[in-house]
């Protein structure tokens, strides 16, 4: 019998320290598809964040670098510049891509460098307690919002992916979310494209994900998954932004 | 080959020294006194070399992290102010083991403090400034020439040794302009790194990383570092000295403030003086050598530009065996010939 689906090379044969029902599982799969399809796995180079993904390299199949919290991008900018035709990209959290990375994101992304971020938006820091992340909805409680987010204490959720896409350097920008299997396969093709992008030298590319985190949402998997449907996404609105 | 000679100040010799290094990557962001070595790499990088001006210290010191990842020769420059912002880097770098170069032209603290030259940043350098447990290897070159000589020997220490260099100047140095004679070999080629990152085409995939979450793993790794520190500490220690077998009064000082006390040591010596000099040259590892003397009677002045840094590793150095005294100045005042003598004649 012929094997139509198995597990990416990309990928080691691992279980993950991720809690269930947790996005981050899904989108290293997919990224790590998206870099066999494409035959890149011996070219690639990939940026783990600090954050729950730190030991994102335990379980990809191909050389990777750690990076300070939030500097991802300015590691990336340099690897790649170092080694041009080679595959680099960052993989990233809200806090570590829009709070205390902004800065090397932006002009990352403004120098228009030939990168690809997958951008993982689950509206709270993870790894150290869900606390207040920058994407934090208005009223939701967090551990450092505990009445809920407060447009007047916290200000408003941030739109990075909305920000970068006004930026010259960036060629595409597109939000996809984990919800279901039909957006996740969506989100397959958005990361695909993102690297694509960079195999043909166009420029920044940037994958914004909604992935659930039950554990600091409080709820189920299965309800965290309705959450990002039914709340997530109005404030977050999916499709192609660039 | 006829040997070249040109004018240049020590931050465009630093650059130089670089460049003849192989270093092939450069970072930096603007700040006084130091600029002449960014623009001087902005100009003079080769074609297939990468010159990036970064957003902000913190995003240059991890531009140098990443290239030095991915196997290039790689340097950053900055000031004090820079420099402070750049120490979370600077540990991840050291954490990591990635072979880079920093230069630190120092300048008046804390805080925005002033461009007027110092060396109030030698605990920061030679403590290893940033979180944990590590050091860097701290060259003070004491003129343009020597910036230009131990750039290039700090590149090769830190692949030998797979750790960040720091060359410790001051904004003097810095800015002042002396003949340097130009290498004429060849520029260096950069070492393989079998550890660097290129894709894993034929190997498994290298990883550049710091962390090591699960019991022990840390601890055995640090001590992997403090055994390279010790190594360190046996082979690197570099110093000049000089008239100290005689001596009655030993100058200890380095950088800038070892060519004031150079000039008052041979002042004193013309007129029958018995003043010697240690100047160390590695200030992390600080030589230990030169200051076991015979003679206890000998005494130690150490100067810098600052409030007395370096003089506490001078008392470690000399372990009680010999009295020590210090004269120092900051925040842009530098120890001058005259209060030098005055200070000597009342110890000898």
């Amino acid at each position: 019998m012929e094997k139509i689906f198995s597990r990416p090379e990309s990928l080691y044969d691992l279980p993950t320290h991720y809690c269930p029902g947790c996005g981050h599982g899904i989108a290293h799969r997919l990224v790590a598809q998206v870099i066999d399809e494409l035959a890149v796995r011996e070219k690639t180079i990939g940026i783990a964040p600090v954050g729950c993904a730190v030991v994102a390299y335990d379980y990809w199949n191909f050389d990777c670098s750690e990076a300070a919290h939030g500097r991802a991008l300015a590691v990336a900018t340099a690897i790649k510049r170092v080694h041009p035709n080679n595959v680099v990209f960052t993989y990233q959290g809200d806090g570590d891509l829009a709070a205390i990375g902004t800065n090397e994101t932006i002009h990352a992304a403004n120098r228009g460098e030939n990168l690809t971020v997958v951008f993982i938006n689950n509206a709270v820091y993870g790894m150290t307690g869900g606390q207040l992340a920058p994407t934090t909805l208005l009223g939701q409680k967090t551990s450092t919002s505990v009445e809920g987010r407060d447009k007047e204490k916290h200000g408003y959720p941030l739109k990075i992916s909305e920000m970068l896409a006004l930026l010259p350097g960036v060629v595409y920008v597109e939000r996809v979310s984990l919800e279901s299997p039909q957006e996740v396969l969506k989100a397959k093709r958005a990361i695909k494209q993102a690297f694509e992008n960079q195999i043909n030298k166009l420029g920044f590319s940037l994958v914004e994900i909604l992935s659930p985190c039950p554990t600091y949402w409080g709820l189920s998997p299965k309800d965290s998954l309705e959450w990002i449907k039914n709340v997530m996404q109005k404030e977050f609105p999916l499709g192609r932004i660039k | 080959m006829l040997k070249q000679k040109i004018l240049i100040s020590g931050n465009e010799a630093i650059a130089e020294g670089a460049l003849q290094a192989g270093c092939s990557f450069y970072a930096g962001y603007p700040i006084t006194p130091q600029n002449e070595l960014i623009a001087y790499m902005a100009k003079h990088m080769p074609k297939k070399g990468i010159f990036i001006q970064a957003e902000s210290e913190p995003a240059a010191i991890n531009m140098v992290y990443g290239a030095s990842a991915a196997g290039a020769r790689s340097m950053t420059s900055s000031s004090s102010p820079g420099i402070s912002l750049m120490q979370e880097g600077i540990s991840y770098i050291a954490g990591a083991q990635l072979p880079s170069v920093i230069v630190n032209i120092m300048r008046g603290g804390p805080g925005l403090g002033n461009i007027a030259p110092a060396q109030s940043d030698y605990f920061q350098a030679t403590r290893g400034g940033g979180h944990g447990d590590y050091h860097l290897i701290v060259l003070a070159p004491g003129s343009a020439q020597e910036a230009y000589d131990l750039t290039q020997t700090g590149f090769d220490l830190a692949d030998k040794y797979r750790i960040p260099v720091m060359i410790l100047g001051d904004g003097i140095l810095g800015q002042m302009m002396e003949p340097v004679t130009l290498s004429t070999k060849k520029i260096k080629v950069n070492p393989a790194k079998s550890w660097a990152l290129s894709g894993c085409q034929g190997r498994k995939p290298n990883i550049a990383k710091s962390f090591f979450l699960r019991e022990g793993d840390l601890e055995t790794f640090n001590l992997k570092l403090q055994k390279n520190y010790e190594l360190i500490k046996n082979k690197e220690e570099r110093y000049e000295s000089l008239f100290v077998a005689d001596a009655k009064v030993i100058l200890v000082a380095y950088g800038t403030m070892a060519r004031i006390a150079k000039t008052v040591v041979s002042q004193l010596r013309s007129v029958g003086k018995k003043v010697g000099l240690i100047r160390p040259i590695t200030l992390w590892p600080f030589p230990q050598k030169p200051f076991n003397l015979k003679n206890k009677r000998t005494k130690f002045l150490v100067t810098e530009m600052s409030y007395g840094q370096m003089v506490d590793d001078v008392k470690l150095a000399v372990n009680g065996r010999n009295k020590i005294n210090f004269l120092g100045r900051s925040g842009g005042g530098v120890p001058s010939q005259e209060e030098l003598i005055s200070k000597i004649s009342k110890l000898l």
